[in-house]
């Protein structure tokens, strides 16, 4: 199936997300698609899926233009999609998730052996072994996604379509990937994979499209690209793939965790005897694949969960019955993962954001009274010493970037110099400038004493910003490695396992 | 281009406006086929709804009667939802805000009124406060939701109540369940009886009274609370965002549990109104759905206390006209009450509207 | 004994059918709160049109049918109109409540109750339980395997349970998320219609308010029975007993009055001890909104 993009835009309120883009698609090959965040790749396939209509342009399959008013007009073209956020239902089983909304069977009725058949049938042939009772819920990222491409191949698409599909996984899993990439090239199907990561792409696409702004801007076959030539032309700059670290001074410890474990429930993982030290002036990185722990040490650290075993030490002194409250009052700061969700409240103003936890301080009012002229002085030079770029500090934090909510967010943590400050994900789903502006300020914090407890899943952030990487495997602490002497595929081995244990 | 400032005004306040107006038209519309339909003049019916308020300022010292409760249940349903809750239960509190009225009046008959009204008022509020934050705690530290245990605590607190009257405060010789007239330390009289009644034209038996002031007061209170106090800031920030309310180290727990008591005590307070000032005695199963109009108030005033002043007032005009309607007409008085069910119906379908328009209206100036 | 067993399986009736038409409701992701004035509404119908009639049976029709009404009315308040779906349930509630109460007026010229009404029967070769079973509580039981079908065996059932789990996912295959989530609201407009039949024409009246918080306890039994028929049949029985205990047990140390809360606050101490131990469908309450 030969597919072709002929001049297709697409604007959204304020933005145009893709303008005049042109591209032709060959059967039995793998294309790779790049760009930052926000370039427009995803849109751009999204006009493909039918899940957005074009503003202008067109799309032709074997040479005749078609209209897509949904996604399940390319489905019936043989369009598929592997999306970034798994789009399955978890408390479905695996051959209920592949086969939903085409379903085998009779006067309604749902055949569940047909079903089990067809995942069976294409498992086989492609190399996805997964269960097909299974229920969703119980199986690991890397199996989920095995379950969304048999889904888009059940419904016979030859074009398949994955947007960011390495996010979620370990440099081993994602090895895995690639290779059933390469299957599906060999069975003769179109594959599009769409990524910023310039390293895999490298390794797995035999045609790199880039984009920037939403406009293409080049085609290279993989012989002819390396990552600098990619990383200029997504950029359209010169940029510094690695940030200047000075030298750590860390001083007296400020942290301690001695033993520390919680139970395994639902939903939370287990932490079992975790013990470390973090200095004045540090920043210790925490790495690990999701679902080891790591969220279950920073809630720790934070004060949103209670150690079941081992204690937690601040400055020396333990930290007992610990709420968000008292870690806040005793200068404990949070970057939480998930901005959107709990780093802000998105209706509320910039200035009520910026003063959110510290309400009843006198920062933002007296006795129980909050005084609206303090709260926007306090907002106007947090906006401006952090870099937040907004007219009015009156308008809601929904209307913001994620660069610039992220930015809020560091304002309101950061200010006022606390003792240690727990960042996760610091840089998730943010644009390169504010990356760039993120890592310096927490490398110029960490000059001036600050000691931070880093958790990323960028294996490449972690390197580049601490001073040492704790890895969390199944909820201990297997490793504490000095950042100088490893690399990302090392860090890989650590964290799936196949290192730390008994050589911890 | 900057506009000019009173045309900016202007069209806010069209937007705000239009839906309850659109409302208000459509049910009465619908009102008027209704009235047709079962062979009665709508031109007739309908505006009698209104005649008696507008008529004279005994008239609407009668609506504003009426309203008294609507201004107290409304801004209970407005503080619950200030921090994301619904509190449907206003029924039940304010039965446990009269009935402890009544009680403490009846159980310390020898205290001097400037003791006894203050403690009779408190005891309402603390009535409602208790039931309202039963299922405020549920929440809280089980995380069940407020909806279903609120409305069954309605279903218990007329239950033990009129089990309560029954068994120990019930008036010798009465068939009316009933507790004995409370002392006179406790009682509010109307405006009527005193100086100011003869001047204000109004009629001896007309029943206004403090009350009004008490809800005018709670509606002066709870507008500052939501707009200046830091825990009003906290009920917003846990109505918006539970989640970042707790990182940011905001006790949700203990703002639910306050919320809904301070929604209770609200609730509670029309306890003042009809203990201490309209009967002098709790009177079992006495509310018809005092509480859940309430809720149609506090939606339609947008959950804003200036707006639920206004909105009272609004269904104070049709129960005091559902009387009359009843009185001069064949139609059933409970047009009244289909006619306010579809006033909320349609107000909060517009208002969602509107909202709509207005975010779309806003990404094309934005996208421009 | 037989006569408390008879009498917790009719006092479990209506709210079976209720919970089983909230269960299609919520598993479609839409919190039915309307479920309340459904069987009040129903329950006024069948009165209605049984006594205008002479059929009983005509009376249950006219109950799934007002149901379906009042049904449609919230999935599109909440659903077209974007109201959220407890506001939306608390006013069409308020209606059902003045409506019935108006319209009883101008149908039966009382304020507070209709004439006597004739209930659905069985001819009586059909042997003694049966007759003594009304037949919409056989009809009633029948549903649990039937709704069982629909739901996890059917391609509708997986469908709405999709929708209810992840209505974005279900919308990236292409299916119909809103179009689905009425058909569930529709289905518990049905079946807690023929509820509120089996309230008035067992009674033999249509009383003023006679639904009288039944819906909402059938909300509890739906989230007490996890949202699975099968569960909702165990806790409509037990919720079916703690009200018919009322008529057997004779406690002179326990007021009548305090025997009739009992429903009321099981379904408190029930919604305490579930919590935590089971989850409903993970989008309910929440409009999907495509962008």
């Amino acid at each position: 199936m030969r597919v072709e993009l002929e001049a297709l835009s697409r604007s959204f309120p304020g933005v145009r997300a893709v303008q005049d883009v042109s591209l032709a698609y060959e059967p039995g090959r793998l294309y790779a698609l790049v760009g930052e965040n926000g370039a427009g790749k995803s849109t751009l396939m999204h006009l493909l899926y039918g899940m957005l209509p074009p503003d202008a342009g067109r799309i032709l399959v074997d040479g005749r233009p078609v209209r897509l008013a949904g996604s399940q007009d390319a489905i019936r073209l043989g369009i598929g999609m592997v999306h970034q956020h798994f789009m399955l239902v978890d408390t479905l089983t695996v051959a209920e998730n592949v086969v939903l909304g085409a379903e085998p069977g009779r006067w309604g009725r749902l055949d569940r052996g047909a079903a089990r058949a067809a995942v069976r049938r294409d498992a086989e042939r492609f190399g996805l072994a997964v269960d097909p009772d299974a229920p969703l819920e119980s199986l690991s990222v890397g199996e989920a996604q095995r379950v969304e491409i048999l889904k888009v191949l059940y419904r016979g698409a030859s074009f398949l379509i994955f947007d960011e599909p390495t996010g979620v996984l370990t440099p081993q899993e994602a090895r895995g990937l690639f290779a059933i990439l390469r299957r599906l090239r060999d069975e003769g199907k179109t594959v599009v994979l769409i990524s910023h990561k310039l390293d895999e792409v490298l390794s797995v696409a035999e045609i790199i499209d880039v984009m920037r702004r939403g406009r293409h801007v080049g085609r290279l076959a993989r012989e002819e690209a390396g990552a600098e030539r990619l990383a200029r032309m997504m950029v359209g700059r010169e940029v510094l793939l690695r940030v200047d670290k000075p030298p750590a001074a860390a001083g007296p410890p400020v942290l301690e965790a001695r033993g520390l474990g919680v139970r395994r429930r639902p939903g939370q993982a287990e932490l079992a005897d975790v013990s470390f030290i973090l200095r004045r002036g540090e920043i210790l990185g925490v790495a690990g694949v999701e679902g080891n722990g790591q969220r279950e040490l920073a809630a720790l650290v934070t004060g949103l969960l209670r150690p079941e075993a081992g204690e937690l030490r601040l400055d020396g002194r333990p930290l007992r019955g610990l709420t968000p409250r008292r870690a806040r009052d005793l200068g404990i700061r949070h970057v939480p993962e998930d901005r959107q969700r709990t780093g802000l409240v998105l209706d509320m103003s910039l200035r009520e954001n910026l003063i959110l936890g510290e309400e009843g301080s006198p920062a933002a009012g007296q006795a129980g009274v909050i005084l609206p002229g303090r709260v926007a002085a306090l907002a106007r030079r947090r906006v401006a010493e952090y870099d937040v770029r907004v007219a009015d500090t009156r308008q809601s934090a929904r209307a913001l970037s994620g660069g610039n909510q992220q930015k809020l967010v560091l304002a309101r943590e950061l200010d006022g110099d606390p003792r240690l400050l727990v960042a996760c994900h610091p840089t998730r789903g943010v644009d390169v400038g504010a990356i760039e502006y993120i890592h310096r300020t927490l490398l110029a914090k960490r000059t001036r004493g600050l000691a931070v407890l880093l958790f990323s899943s960028e294996l490449s952030e972690l390197l580049a910003l601490s001073d040492r990487i704790g890895v969390l495997y199944r909820g201990r602490l297997t490793a504490v490695l000095d950042a100088d002497v490893v690399d990302e595929e090392t860090l890989g081995l650590y964290i799936t396992g196949a290192r730390g244990v008994a050589d911890a | 281009m900057p506009r000019k400032p009173w045309r900016r005004a202007l069209a806010l306040a069209v937007e705000a406006l239009w839906p309850p107006a659109a409302a208000l038209g459509l049910s009465f519309a619908v009102g008027t086929v209704i009235v047709a339909a079962i062979g009665e003049n709508p031109l007739r019916v309908l505006p009698l709804i209104f005649a008696p308020g507008l008529g004279s300022a005994d008239g609407f010292a009668r609506v504003l009667f009426d309203a008294t409760p609507l201004i107290l249940t409304g801004l209970s349903v407005a503080y619950a939802f200030r921090a994301g809750l619904f509190n449907i239960g206003g029924e039940g509190q304010l039965y446990l805000g009269a009935f402890l009225a009544a009680w403490v009046a009846l159980a310390l008959p020898g205290l001097p009124r400037p003791v006894a009204l203050p403690l009779a008022v408190l005891a309402a509020a603390a009535g409602g406060a208790l039931w309202g934050a039963i299922p405020g705690w549920l929440k809280a530290r089980f995380g069940v939701h407020e909806v279903i245990n609120t409305i069954m605590m309605n279903f218990l607190a007329v239950g033990i109540t009129g089990w309560l009257v029954e068994r120990y405060l019930q008036e010798p010789g009465q068939m009316i369940p009933h507790t004995a007239e409370i002392p006179a330390a406790y009682q509010l009289q109307p405006f009527a009886r005193g100086p100011a009644g003869a001047w204000l034209g109004l009629d001896r038996a007309n029943p206004l009274g403090a009350s009004l002031l008490v809800a005018l007061a709670a509606a002066v209170v709870v507008a500052l609370v939501f707009r200046r106090s830091v825990e009003g800031y906290r009920l917003r920030a846990v109505g918006l965002s539970p989640p970042a309310a707790r990182y940011a180290g905001i006790a949700v727990g203990g703002v639910t549990v306050r919320a809904m008591a301070v929604s209770g005590a609200l609730a509670g307070l029309v306890g003042v109104h009809e203990v201490l000032l309209y009967r002098h005695r709790f009177l079992d199963n006495f509310s018809s759905g005092l509480g859940f109009l309430g809720i149609a108030v506090a939606l339609m005033g947008k959950n804003h206390p200036l707006g639920i002043v206004l909105a009272a007032l609004l269904f104070g005009f049709l129960n005091t006209g559902a009387l009359e309607i009843d009185i001069f007409t064949e139609v059933p008085r409970e047009l009244v009450v289909v006619l306010q069910a579809l006033i909320i119906l349609l107000v909060v379908s517009f208002s969602e509207l509107a909202l709509w328009r207005r975010r779309r209206r806003r990404r094309r100036e934005e996208a421009a | 004994m037989i006569g408390l067993l008879l009498g917790t399986l009719r006092t479990a009736t209506p709210l079976l059918f209720a919970a089983l038409g909230g269960m299609f409701s919520e598993r479609g992701g839409v919190v039915n709160i309307a479920l309340e004035g459904i069987l009040l509404v129903g329950a006024f119908a069948a009165a209605a049109a049984a006594y205008y009639s002479g059929s009983p049976w005509l009376g249950v029709a006219a109950a799934v049918v007002a149901g379906v009404g009042l049904a449609a009315l919230h999935a599109l308040v909440s659903l077209r109109f974007r109201v959220d779906q407890i506001v939306s349930g608390v006013a069409l509630n308020m209606l059902a409540l003045g409506a019935t109460e108006f319209l009883m007026w101008i149908f039966f010229g009382s304020g507070s109750n209709s004439p006597r009404l004739g209930s659905p029967g069985l001819p009586a070769t059909a042997g003694r339980l049966l007759v003594e079973l009304p037949p919409l509580t056989l009809l009633a039981l029948l549903a649990v395997p039937a709704s069982s079908w629909l739901l996890f065996r059917s391609r509708f059932g997986l469908r709405l349970r999709a929708v209810g789990e992840h209505p974005e996912a279900a919308d990236s295959l292409g299916l119909p998320v809103h179009r689905l989530q009425f058909y569930g609201v529709l289905l518990s407009g049905a079946l807690a219609g023929a509820g509120g039949a089996f309230l008035s024409l067992n009674a033999h009246y249509f009383v003023k308010n006679m639904s009288a918080g039944r819906g909402f306890i059938a909300l509890a039994a739906l989230i007490f029975g996890k949202w699975r028929p099968g569960g909702i049949l165990g806790a409509t029985l037990l919720f079916g007993f703690a009200e018919s205990l009322q008529g057997h047990l004779d406690l002179p140390w326990l007021p009548v009055r305090f025997m009739q809360l009992l429903p009321y606050l099981l379904t408190m101490v029930a919604l305490v001890g579930v919590i935590g131990r089971c989850r409903g469908p993970a989008a309910v309450g929440r409009l999907f909104v495509k962008d």
